[in-house]
């Protein structure tokens, strides 16, 4: 037997017994576990570590990227001018309302100043690319190549070109974590587009949604868009997110089991829009009193000039 | 000498610069961004399992523990899921040692299966207590096929220890 190795056996150094390390080790780890999960004061150290891994990382995404490229060059001629028809075609299509979205967002502004509402907040973002899912079997995120360095912050809404795909959670220099909508502990604020009708919208694992909290008597019929509905501060209104792909009533239960699918390619990798950081709008004073006269308050407001 | 794996033939010692490269590689090849693959195996779990049991004095809980850290860190996971994981493999592995070399290669790989399935189980009960989701039986291939590879692997991470004593200037390997 070569176990102990082909050293002069250590008498004398052996360190602590085994089962004293492993209660260290166990002990660290779960202090550890206890630390990132109950009071997220990990994320520095995470931040840190992740900088000095990213090398590493990049190494072994060398083999996929080139298989990536090369696959690409590979794709026929035949296929690319396709895809150049049909994607010209498209932005014919789109031309007219286009062109008149600039018109239509200037009469929008002059009717809800006239309206004296506030105005809506422009929709600015940057593109990123999704490199990979990350390989954590027990919940949905992907790897965005932007990241502190390109100025994305955790808790930015990621959309692609049909819908809303996610949120970004985690952000590291260069490259950043978005959990998807599908995942488990995702939540996004909803109304129903036929109705207006509120909701929340939550992951419900392996690729599907589901629309929680819906009473019984509900109106929502399969097939209608849900889209977010800008409560949240985070969102914006008005971004497609999901399609209503089954109800199922029982009267034992308090709410309905409203099943749902993405709208957007929530599961498929590609370019995707970071959406810039919304301005929550102000929250409503919590105690406001009842109004008080007019001519008390012509009186307060000229005591205060 | 024939090259036998039994655990009785003298080989030479281990370089501590080996063991620390074929580590690497095994990070190296568990970032390889696939997705999720279920087929894949934990190569760091078994790479750490077999140095565990052919070098239990160099590589124990310590050399678990940080790569439990880096893999955490890599696979954006909850930090101390797989060092936990892994911390446990490396003692039971240590500790059976002496044992499972007495074994051929493949009862060998009878012994490793239980210990990967084992690191499998320690990751998902700690997660199903965080609340994440169930991510299907299709999950638990993985360790079958880490120990289906416990043969090459054996014979790969050994090869440098089969070099003969005289030094052999035609011989390929």
């Amino acid at each position: 037997m070569s176990v102990v190795g082909h050293s002069p056996p250590p008498f004398f150094k052996r360190g602590p017994a085994p089962l004293a390390r492993l209660f260290f080790f166990v002990s660290l780890s779960i202090a550890l576990l206890v630390a990132d999960l109950r009071f997220h004061t990990l994320e520095w150290a995470r931040l840190g570590a992740a900088t000095l891994l990213w090398p590493l990382q990049r190494a072994a995404y060398l083999p996929v990227d080139a298989g990536m490229d090369l696959g690409g060059y590979l794709s026929s001629l035949r296929r690319l001018k396709d895809d150049n028809d049909a994607l010209r075609k498209q932005q014919l299509a789109t031309a007219n309302l286009l062109l008149r979205q600039t018109h239509l967002d200037q009469e929008n502004q002059r009717l809800r100043a006239l309206l004296d509402m506030k105005e809506r907040q422009p929709a600015v973002g940057q593109v990123a690319e999704i490199l990979y899912a990350a390989r954590d079997p027990f919940s949905r995120r992907v790897i965005m190549n932007k990241g502190l360095q390109a100025g994305v912050e955790a808790g930015q809404a990621v959309v692609d070109e049909l819908g809303v795909i996610g949120q970004v959670t985690r952000v590291l220099p260069m490259t950043s974590e978005v959990t998807l909508l599908t995942d488990k502990d995702q939540a996004i604020p909803v109304e129903v587009r036929r109705n207006g009708l509120r909701g929340i919208l939550a992951g419900a694992g392996s690729g599907a949604m589901e629309l929680r909290f819906m009473p019984a008597n509900a109106d929502v019929q399969a097939g209608d868009l849900l889209t977010t509905s800008g409560l949240d501060g985070i969102y914006l209104p008005g971004l497609p997110v999901a399609k209503v792909i089954g109800i199922e009533r029982d009267n034992s239960m308090a709410f309905a089991h409203v099943a749902c699918e993405p709208v957007a390619g929530v599961e498929r990798n590609g370019l995707v829009l970071v959406l810039g950081r919304r301005i929550a709008p102000d929250r409503p004073e919590e105690d406001v009193r009842a109004p008080e006269p007019p001519t008390k308050g012509k009186q307060s407001r000229a005591r205060t000039r | 000498m024939q090259p036998t794996h039994s655990s009785r033939r003298i080989l030479l010692p281990v370089k501590g610069w080996f063991i620390l490269l074929t580590l690497v590689g095994a990070t190296l090849a568990n970032l390889v961004p696939l997705g999720r693959l279920p087929l894949l195996p934990d190569w760091v779990a078994l790479t750490l399992t077999f140095w565990c049991i052919r070098e239990p004095l160099r590589v124990s809980m310590g050399t678990a523990f940080v790569l439990g850290l880096i893999m955490d860190i890599a696979d954006a996971s909850i930090m101390g899921q797989h060092a936990l994981a892994y911390v446990l493999l490396a003692f039971t592995a240590g500790q059976l040692s002496r044992r499972i070399l007495w074994f051929p290669l493949f009862e060998q790989a009878l012994h490793v299966f239980p210990m990967l399935l084992g690191t499998q189980l320690i990751m998902l009960i700690v997660r199903l207590i965080a609340g994440a989701e169930f991510p299907g039986l299709s999950w638990f291939i993985g360790s079958l096929v880490g120990a289906a590879l416990w043969h090459p692997v054996t014979y790969l991470l050994l090869l440098p220890q089969y070099q003969p004593v005289e030094r052999d200037d035609n011989r390929p390997i």
